[in-house]
């Protein structure tokens, strides 16, 4: 059975190196700061207790306040999982890094969440649309779209 | 002295038989040795996830029959899984074991299909391909004893399934199982070590271990890059803890290891239909969920190894009677995100090897 690693538990062991980039800690998720999501989960792929080397999805929500941004981790070393998410505060140009450098299967899924909700992800290679056409007015799946 | 040549730009597809539906591939070759290739995809996009936050929870469910068509069961078991877990329901014995038994019928459909048309890639024009058709459509007529439906089964509901199995059809399932097993083996026997396939597949589009998993392969792509990896084992969901059954895998990641990889897969599914169906409980199908759900606000992610690899759903609910946000996570299109890295620097006719040893569905890369 994979292990949910509880957002508590993960950031106790965090808590030293990045006590300033967690915003809140919930029972199976962790909320951090986008600013540091990168370092944080380069961190979290590559130190040998964590060893996150599966991405599983990236998905957006839009909640009009503000956008969330949701990351699955799958460790298939010790075969336990952990949920990120960080927020992007108001609707005009939201934007958070990239982790197409950590990993590949990022790619496809960034360009798809800036076609369909229209978030920006910073130093992606290839920060194009991925369904809809170029030119295509709006972003779908916002709430505000229809 | 050399010869100057001029790097060409060919359209493979959207519309074009070896590419299994509209995809479409920008490919630049160098003679015939592919240099780069770009994908384009979205002629089949239809909104899934947008359509989803209009419906019902139980309205979702025919739409996602619509996503890998080819195996409509498995999706609709990710999705009822999503929601269950959302909402905390429990769901009966029986329904959990007759999840199980379509979802490895739907799994040996698929592989038929995929490895039937990778011969067909292979240019061994539908001798092969037929011939795993006629052992699916036995599979379909099971389906449609069950569910009525012969492609969108939209058979399983919140809860359960929408109805019970026929009298005929555990009889008819005891007959398939036996005819399917002699099939299998007897595609194995002239397809394993046929010359052609030998040294067409061999070597050719090899996806290391850690390739796949970086660009987060999974499924018989991943497998056959030996990595032992199956959520049945790994995470198991509804009743899988309570078989016996071994993930197969490869060593080399070639296409003769994908292709080897899904006929072991096969096998072992139906290792398992036969421990299900002797372990079937009798009992109620479907638990008490009102007609309109309503899952507490929060959010939940619900995953199965689908034929094709990790199917996965996020749920987001507001505590209304809709779907916030319902996020598919894509397994064909993830799959295809090595592709780049497997083709280059082979010819235009491996291309279409690995691409079909790959296995997608249009309606999963879209949506």
């Amino acid at each position: 059975m994979t292990l949910a690693l509880s957002g508590k538990e993960v950031a106790a062991k965090l808590e030293q190196k990045f006590a300033d980039s967690i915003i809140e800690v919930n029972k199976d998720s962790l909320l951090v700061k986008s600013e540091s999501l990168l370092e944080l989960i380069s961190f979290l792929k590559t130190s040998p207790e964590f060893r996150f080397d599966f991405l599983n999805t990236i998905t957006a929500v839009d909640y009009l306040e503000y956008f969330e941004v949701v990351y699955h981790l799958t460790s298939m070393e010790h075969n336990h999982s952990l949920v990120i998410k960080t927020r992007y505060y108001g609707r005009e140009n939201p934007a958070v890094p990239s982790i197409v450098s950590l990993y590949e299967g990022a790619n496809v899924q960034e360009r798809e969440i800036y076609d369909l909700m229209g978030i920006r992800f910073e130093n992606h290679p290839n920060m194009k649309r991925l369904f809809l056409w170029e030119g295509f007015q709006g972003h779908p799946l916002r709430k505000d779209y229809l | 002295m050399a010869i100057k040549t001029e790097p060409f730009v060919l359209n493979l597809g959207p519309v074009h038989p070896s590419t299994h539906g509209v995809y479409r591939m920008r490919v630049t070759l160098d003679g015939e040795v592919v240099v780069d290739i770009e994908p384009v995809v979205g002629y089949l996009h239809r909104g899934i996830e947008k359509l989803a936050e209009e419906r019902t929870y139980t309205g979702v469910i025919p739409l996602t029959d619509r996503l890998d068509y080819i195996s409509s069961m498995s999706n609709n078991l990710a999705y009822v899984l999503a929601v269950e877990k959302l909402a905390g329901i429990k769901v009966p014995e029986r329904a959990e074991y007759l999840r199980v038994i379509m979802a490895e019928l739907q799994r040996i459909c698929n592989h038929l299909i995929a490895v039937g048309s990778f011969f067909n890639d292979c240019g061994a024009y539908f001798t092969p391909f037929l011939h795993m058709y006629r052992e699916r459509e036995k599979i379909i007529d099971l389906f449609e004893m069950v569910c009525g439906q012969r492609l969108t089964y939209n058979y399983m509901r919140i809860g359960g399934v929408s109805q019970d199995i026929p009298e005929e059809f555990l009889p008819a399932l005891e007959k398939l199982l036996e005819q399917i097993h002699r099939s299998v083996d007897e595609f194995d026997l002239f397809l394993k070590e046929n010359e052609i396939l030998l040294a067409r597949s061999r070597g050719v589009g090899i996806l290391t271990k850690e390739k796949a998993i970086n660009c987060s392969i999974t499924g018989p792509v991943l497998r056959a890059s030996g990595v032992g990896w199956d959520l049945r084992k790994a995470d198991p969901y509804s009743v899988y803890d309570r078989f016996e059954f071994d993930i197969p895998t490869g060593s080399a990641g070639d296409c003769y290891d994908r292709y080897r990889v899904r006929i072991e897969e096969m096998r072992q599914s139906l290792r398992i239909i036969e421990q299900a169906v002797k372990q079937l409980p009798s009992g109620p199908v479907k638990a008490e969920v009102p007609h309109l759900v309503r899952p507490p606000a929060g959010d939940a992610y619900a995953h199965i190894e689908s034929p094709k690899g990790e199917l996965a759903v996020y749920l987001v609910s507001d505590n209304s009677i809709a779907p916030y946000r319902c996020h598919i996570r894509p397994t064909s299109l993830l799959n295809l995100s090595a592709l780049r890295d497997m083709v280059i620097g082979w010819k235009i006719a491996d291309l279409i090897i690995i691409f079909g040893s790959i296995d997608i569905c249009l309606g999963e890369v879209d949506r």
